[in-house]
């Protein structure tokens, strides 16, 4: 039966189609570590390795050039500090207060909207970072500079707070209403049972979500570029200006640097790093989150 | 204290929680607000034809967002043209053809790490792999094809969800009626699914509008005064030129930079609303 024949010829090339577009994602990850390895791997045959994990001065871009990473890892670390700081009590209140206390209705029209802080391009959080932020933190820091590390730390845990919130509320809203039923029958009040009995149950969840948002810290970069300054330094204070990683990878592909010079492979060599420590973070809060639906599955 | 004494405070505790989580709730709207009305303070006077319709130039009152635009408009179309198929097929696979062996654990955690990838590392690998090895240049398809391989999880996770919403019985009673499997799929399944699909689609979409690194790393130009007119053209892009105004010291590319965010504000916040409803009515309207 030809026709018969036909069908079952095209669902196998169908079948290997679908294969092969799922298979794609692979290639891109195979494509995303051959890229930075391949650059890195010329860059540390010019630049001891030693040198770059250990060397306190970052100027790859001048005539006396030092290639110490700390100092862009430094300027990452204080605003990823900053932007955590700022969204985690207020990611973990919202949850809170949305798994717990608000009716259906405001939780339909809240989480939504909340979501919308996360659809902002960052290139505006950066703008209103710069323009907004800093002049305001002006009256209360007079001392500070134009580009620092605190408002672009802020505007970068604002950004955050819907990833927090949202993925915390999952967790919590997880937690099965047995326990809570519990704790309510033997008199405690809701903020009792959320304190004591929820938020403790769906720990692992909420851990997975503040880990999540560190990552997204660590890699975030027009907000850096535009607010934060392009100055690498080794300092811990939130009032000066500062250069994050991404933030150099974005000020060297601005200019036109030729491939195959050192500065060219220097962006990949702080990609490298930063791919690496992002991936460390996601498995970690991947795991934690499994961790957490074992529990009551 | 008496037991009555703490009872008070626990429920005063209890109240004063839920107000406290209220106003941390809104907090982030009012963030929101206050971007918004910034924003429209310093550039909606800004916003004119002359401004959407004149090319980029150095004097700031008479550069314009156009070719700014239609960049965007040229890489997204690209981005959707290869994400879309792409997604849509990886996900079908992984939802009504895989079986739970090492091949499908392995794509599962890959796609969820690739969700996780900061978006500079795309535009890393944009700038290796298009641009210098396939020798794309600094083109519309280099910017397109980077910023597709970077939507491609989140494509895939949608249309995922989507198609797990199906109930059996649907698949089911198109078999019994001796359907292939792919007859299933193309006939029945995808159909179903489509609200579900298009809202992935739309966020994605409204996302590859702002993504801004990527496309700088890769080398998308900051100074075009022509249309692209076709994919092999340079271009600049929305959030590329917003970056560009802020990054000028002279007020007046300040002015632009918020005029050019206002547009670019407007058209995420329409597309984002637009998903939202969309998702909306696609729940209430079905019933299995």
């Amino acid at each position: 039966m030809p026709r018969r024949f036909a069908l079952r010829i095209r669902e196998r090339v169908v079948e290997g189609a679908l294969l092969a577009s799922a298979l794609f994602s692979v290639l891109t990850t195979l494509g995303i570590v051959a890229v930075l390895f391949f650059e890195t791997w010329e860059f540390f045959r010019e630049v001891p390795l030693l040198e770059f994990l250990t060397s306190t001065q970052w100027t790859p871009l001048f005539d006396d050039k030092h290639f110490g990473i700390l100092p862009l890892f430094c300027g990452t670390f204080l605003t990823t500090t900053i932007a955590m700081a700022a969204a985690l009590p207020v990611g973990l209140v919202s949850a809170i207060y949305l798994s717990e206390y608000a009716p259906a209705g405001v939780r339909s029209v809240v989480k939504p909207v909340l979501e919308l802080l996360a659809a902002v391009p960052t290139v505006v959080y950066g703008y209103f970072a710069l323009l907004f932020v800093t002049p305001l933190l002006r009256g209360i820091f007079p001392e500070i500079a134009g580009f620092n590390a605190l408002s672009a730390g802020l505007v970068m845990g604002v950004m955050i707070v819907p990833t927090i919130s949202s993925l915390s509320e999952d967790a919590m809203h997880a937690v099965p209403m047995g326990l809570r039923e519990g704790a309510l029958s033997v008199g405690a009040t809701r903020f009792q049972t959320a304190t004591r009995v929820v938020v403790p149950a769906s720990l692992s969840g909420v851990a997975a979500a503040f880990i999540l948002g560190i990552s997204r810290a660590v890699g975030e970069t027009m907000i850096l570029a535009i607010a934060a300054g392009m100055q690498p330094r080794l300092t811990l204070n939130p009032l000066e200006p500062i250069q994050a990683v991404t933030a150099y990878i974005v000020q060297v592909s601005l200019g036109d640097t030729p491939t195959g010079t050192i500065e060219y492979k220097t962006i990949f060599a702080a990609g490298m790093s930063l791919f690496l420590l992002t991936l460390a973070l996601n498995v970690a809060s991947h795991l934690l989150k499994r961790k957490f639906r074992e529990v009551y599955d | 204290m008496s037991a009555w004494n703490r009872k008070t405070r626990d429920r005063l505790v209890d109240k004063a929680f839920a107000l406290a989580g209220l106003a941390t709730t809104l907090i982030g709207l009012g963030v929101l607000a206050v971007l918004l009305a910034d924003v429209l303070t310093d550039g909606a006077g800004r916003i004119s034809w002359q401004f959407l319709t004149s090319f980029p130039s150095r004097k700031p009152a008479e550069a314009g967002f156009l070719s700014s635009i239609a960049g965007s408009l040229w890489v997204v179309a690209t981005t959707v043209l290869v994400a879309v198929p792409v997604g849509v097929a990886a996900a079908v696979h992984l939802e009504e053809y895989s079986r739970k062996n090492w091949l499908h654990h392995l794509l599962e955690i890959n796609i969820a790490n690739l969700a996780g990838v900061p978006s500079i590392i795309y535009g890393l690998l944009g700038l290796g792999l298009f641009v210098r090895w396939l020798s794309l240049g600094r083109s519309i398809l280099a910017g397109g094809l980077t910023l597709a391989l970077l939507l491609l999880p989140m494509i895939i996770m949608a249309t995922r969800e989507a198609l797990r919403a199906i109930p059996m019985s649907i698949r089911e009673g198109a078999y019994a009626l001796g359907a292939t499997k792919w007859q299933v799929i193309r006939g029945q399944i995808l159909p179903a699914a489509w609200g579900g699909i298009m809202t992935g689609v739309i966020l994605s979409v409204s996302r590859a509008i702002g993504e801004t690194a990527p496309l700088i790393t890769i080398g998308a130009l900051t100074y075009i005064a022509f249309l692209p007119q076709g994919p092999m053209d340079p271009f600049t892009a929305m959030p590329i030129q917003i970056f560009n105004w802020v990054s000028r010291p002279q007020k007046g590319f300040l002015v632009n930079a918020a005029a050019g965010i206002i547009v670019l504000l407007f058209i995420t916040l329409l597309i984002n609303g637009a998903a939202i409803w969309l998702r909306h009515r696609h729940q209430r309207k079905i019933r299995w």
